[in-house]
């Protein structure tokens, strides 16, 4: 994965830009040492390290003002960074950029029960706001894998997801108000406590904007009542098309399930082997269907889901009848990441969304693909929305093998992309997926995406190296071609 | 006011006439149908751009829940279609035809996207922005490009059809649009609390929202307001009438409303025709139209509501109460309202000369936005229809736009003079 080659410039000025940032933020808030700053050098990508030129951890929206003014003012590059659990190497640090860590922000400011929200700062974990709500029957919705570790303010900037999204939507869906600060230090607010943040919808653009547009420091979360109850139904069916046709047969007969999960043969085993949740062995697929809300509900809809599984061939059908029953359901797909790896010395997780009607086709490529490459795959798989998670399964100590996992996933997304879907449905494009951007979007497209960046940070020195597999300078982008004048376009109709 | 319309039948006939107005400096007008020209500042524009030509279904896809549209194709085609196969556009869309005088059933796709347009149940299911999937469209640099995508899950690149949805036709000229679709709630019902006032009410309206129940409409009339419903049993409280909803299937929502009926000390239940009745009034500020069939009835009724300036405000729901509160004393009494969102949305009709300023700084203290949604061409020439920005927002809005159309040629001042 190549990065923009460093500037040696602004690395020979290290020990200036040190002083700069002590000087706004003191104490222990600027890291410097070598040793100290690997524990920086990779994100949950653990494939691509860098360690940062220096990492800063303001505690205050006006020390970040500060830093990333001071930041452009010197021309120096900055990397934001919340917990470092991104997927798609989002805060993979530079060889000469500032890395600009949130984790200080940790405080939740206020919980507002009548208008039903929590202002936290960036870095209070996805969990935190839900625990700090329990107590009143209260959650956040959106439940990324990560959630213990992961923070609000990175959830925002990717746009985070997670096995209930179908029913209760992204982070975007979920977000009331941000406040942010851009690169030249400006801060600014987007929405509130109140529905729909007025004027454009700038809010909705900074949401998984991969930390490219601007720093956040507040966000303001919608928060719900949890269901009063959940049960979930096991399904195994012979072939992957029958159990795919019953997630589309369920979808047809109006359920929208809280959560519906999908796991390939290799999936079940390693599961089963590492959790033991009693998954039968002789299927194909099987299927985790949730469904949640009041009792009355989801008795009717887990007897029509049931129905509409035998009716798809379903050979295989068990309904939780109790909440202890329903988690263990769940722990063989929660646990099938660790399960993987217990198989494999290494793996890479993917992330493309597809059209679930071409997931009989999809499956059925990847399953060449996985002998062409010689590399084994399992998927798992939020079959309501069509989110793939193939694992491709490779041992890093064998040379060659990395690179051949690599150009299997790129496979896998190329192919994600070819039948109507796209790169990633949840984890970003990051560095891992950058230079795949063109499969998907013209250079038209990207083009006009790096306008908008250009709106927030015209010198480009927010995260770069992410997203966009080729920068331009925002002079470059700007540039207007007017042809001369004449209208040539006779046959277009007018009155 | 516009002198010539063109009105391309393609996307490729769209970039050329954009490319001919960069080179002429000629600003355009954008138009679906028309049906929502009275929302925003009047544009000023010698040449109009009718997308009504860029109609078609391009696939209807329900087990995916994926629709895909030209932009121009109009919502009379489409609900129907959804309505078919027991799906829907859950952000309810409002129908504001009556509103400006107009037929009912008008508008397309593109345009109630580009408006953003949200009924009721924008509480639980969101606005247009977020089942707003993908889409293609015409840049003011003229050039055809794409964003988003057409699967429900995707977070690839900046997620532009959200900075789409709401922007007036101020950005980029849709083409071509991608939308969520969800399955159509099977059963409908209303909860009626009858004579409370406003603060009661929209207490009422908080508990029963933050009870686990799913309350998808949660609205407050006042005694006048409710007095112009035509369902009997609303218009025949003679007093204010709370509404909570509940949609699903049957036996969920037959659970619900009993739960919830007596957890509030609710007085009645509307049934699935009457309540698809009074959300279709709530949802298109029928209240407030100057509809033949709303004369009569309750103050205001008839022609006295064809004059009035009509708000709409959005503001944290716990304060609504105290923002119509305010808001009323400020303008000297001479204004009426009704709550939706749980209080969180105040439709407010005022007096021709209320003045923008004093509202809005009489909900200064709740914090939100007021949108001038129906006034006169000139009034909304003159004053900010939508709510102004703090200074960086607005240079950054600004910028923003530039990245689209550098040379302003699309809309021009339809949401801000100068952008």
């Amino acid at each position: 994965m190549k990065m923009p080659a460093p500037d040696t410039g602004v690395i020979s000025r290290r020990r200036e830009i040190i002083e700069r940032l002590r000087a706004i933020v003191p104490g222990e808030g600027v890291i410097v040492d070598e040793s100290e700053l690997r524990a920086y050098e990779s994100d949950g990508v653990t494939a691509y390290r860098q360690p940062p030129l220096v990492v800063v951890l303001p505690s205050t929206t006006q020390q970040v003002s500060e830093v990333l003014k001071t930041c452009k003012e010197m021309g120096v590059k900055v990397v934001p960074r919340g917990a470092g659990t991104s997927l798609s190497g989002g805060a993979l640090p530079l060889a000469d950029g500032v890395l600009l860590g949130l984790g200080k922000f940790n405080r939740i400011l206020e919980i507002d029960y009548d208008n039903r929200c929590v202002v936290a700062q960036p870095g209070v974990t996805n969990l935190g706001i839900s625990t700090a709500v329990a107590h009143e029957g209260f959650y956040y919705a959106p439940d990324p894998s990560s959630q213990i570790a992961c923070t609000i303010g990175g959830n925002v900037a990717e746009n985070s997801g997670g096995v209930h999204c179908l029913k209760y939507g992204l982070t975007t869906n979920n977000v009331l108000g941000v406040e942010m600060v851009l690169m030249d230090g400006t801060v600014v607010r987007f929405g509130g406590k109140h529905l729909d943040a007025g004027g454009y919808d700038l809010m909705g653009i900074i949401t998984g904007s991969e930390g490219l547009l601007g720093v956040v420091t507040e966000v303001t979360v919608r928060i719900l009542k949890k269901p009063a109850t959940a049960r979930a139904v096991l399904l195994g069916f012979p072939t992957n098309e029958q159990a795919g046709d019953c997630v589309a047969a369920i979808i047809a007969a109006g359920i929208i399930p809280g959560g519906m999960e999908m796991m390939d043969r290799p999936a079940i085993h390693a599961a089963e082997d590492f959790v033991h949740a009693d998954y039968p062995l002789d299927v194909e697929a099987l299927l985790i269907v949730e469904l949640d809300g009041p009792p009355a509900e989801v008795d009717h809809l887990i007897e029509r889901v049931d129905a509409i599984a035998k009716g798809k061939g379903a050979v295989y059908a068990r309904i939780s009848n109790s909440e202890e029953e329903r988690l263990v359901f769940w722990a063989g797909r929660k646990a099938a990441f660790p399960a993987v790896g217990r198989i494999s010395p290494d793996y890479l997780c993917m992330d493309g969304t597809i059209p679930r009607k071409a997931l009989p086709l999809v499956l059925q490529r990847m399953t060449e693909m996985s002998a062409k490459y010689g590399l084994r795959v399992a998927n798992v798989f939020h079959a309501g929305d069509g989110n793939l998670h193939p694992l491709i399964l490779f041992d890093a100590n064998k040379p060659g093998e990395l690179e051949a996992a690599e150009a299997f996933g790129a496979d896998i997304l190329k192919l994600c992309v070819e039948v109507g879907g796209v790169l990633t449905g949840e984890h970003g494009v990051g560095v891992e997926k950058r230079d795949l951007m063109v499969h998907q979007f013209t250079d038209t497209d990207l083009k006009q995406q790096q306008r908008l960046k250009c709106a927030f940070d015209p010198d480009g020195l927010l995260n770069p190296g992410k997203v966009f597999p080729e920068l331009h300078r925002c002079a470059e982008l700007g540039r207007l071609h007017v042809s001369a004048g004449k209208l040539p376009f006779p046959d277009i109709p007018r009155f | 006011m516009s002198i010539t319309t063109f009105k391309p039948d393609t996307s490729a006939q769209l970039a050329d006439t954009v490319t001919w107005a960069l080179s002429a400096g000629e600003p355009l007008e954008l138009l679906g149908q028309g049906s929502k020209r009275g929302l925003g500042r009047p544009v000023q524009a010698g040449y109009a751009l009718d997308l009504s030509a860029l109609s078609g279904v391009v696939a209807y896809e329900p087990d995916e829940l994926v629709l895909t549209v030209q932009a121009g194709t109009p919502l009379s085609t489409i609900l129907p279609m959804l309505a078919e196969r027991h799906q829907h556009l859950a952000f309810e869309p409002q129908d504001l035809g009556p509103l400006f005088g107009q037929a009912p059933g008008g508008g397309t796709m593109g345009g109630l996207l580009a408006s953003a347009l949200a009924g009721p149940r924008r509480i639980q299911a969101g606005s247009a922005r977020d089942h707003f999937l993908g889409f293609e469209a015409v840049s003011g640099r003229g050039e055809v490009f794409r964003a988003g995508g057409k699967v429900v899950k995707n977070v690839t690149g900046y997620d532009v059809p959200k900075l789409m949805a709401g922007s007036m036709g101020t950005l980029s000229a849709l083409t071509e649009v991608t939308v969520k679709v969800l399955p159509a709630p099977e059963d409908t019902r209303t909860l009626i609390l009858a004579g409370r006032d406003a603060a009661d009410a929209l207490r009422a309206l908080t508990r029963a929202l933050q009870s686990p129940h799913e309350v998808s409409g949660a609205a407050h009339l006042p005694g006048p307001v409710a007095g112009r419903s035509a369902v009997t049993a609303v218009a025949g409280a003679h007093a204010g009438v709370t509404a909570v909803r509940l949609e699903g299937f049957g036996p969920s929502v037959a659970a619900r409303v009993a739960a919830l009926r007596e957890e509030l000390g609710a007085d009645a239940v509307l049934d699935r025709d009457e309540s698809l009745a009074l959300w279709r009034e709530v949802r298109d500020v029928t209240f407030f139209s100057p509809s033949p069939a709303m004369a009569g009835e309750g103050r205001g009724g008839g022609n006295g509501l064809a004059e009035r300036l009509i708000w709409k405000l959005s503001v944290p729901p716990a304060t609504g109460a105290r923002v119509a509160e305010e808001i009323v004393m400020a303008l000297g009494g001479e204004a009426e309202f009704y709550f939706d969102w749980g209080g969180g949305l105040i439709w407010l009709a005022t007096v021709a000369t209320a003045d923008a300023r004093t509202l809005r700084a009489a909900m200064g203290f709740a914090g939100g936005h007021a949108t001038l949604v129906r006034a006169p061409d000139h009034i909304r020439a003159t004053v900010d229809v939508f709510h102004p920005q703090p200074r960086p927002l607005a240079d950054l809005a600004a910028r923003v736009k530039e990245s689209f159309d550098p040379r302003r040629l699309f809309n021009p001042g339809r949401i801000y003079a100068g952008v």
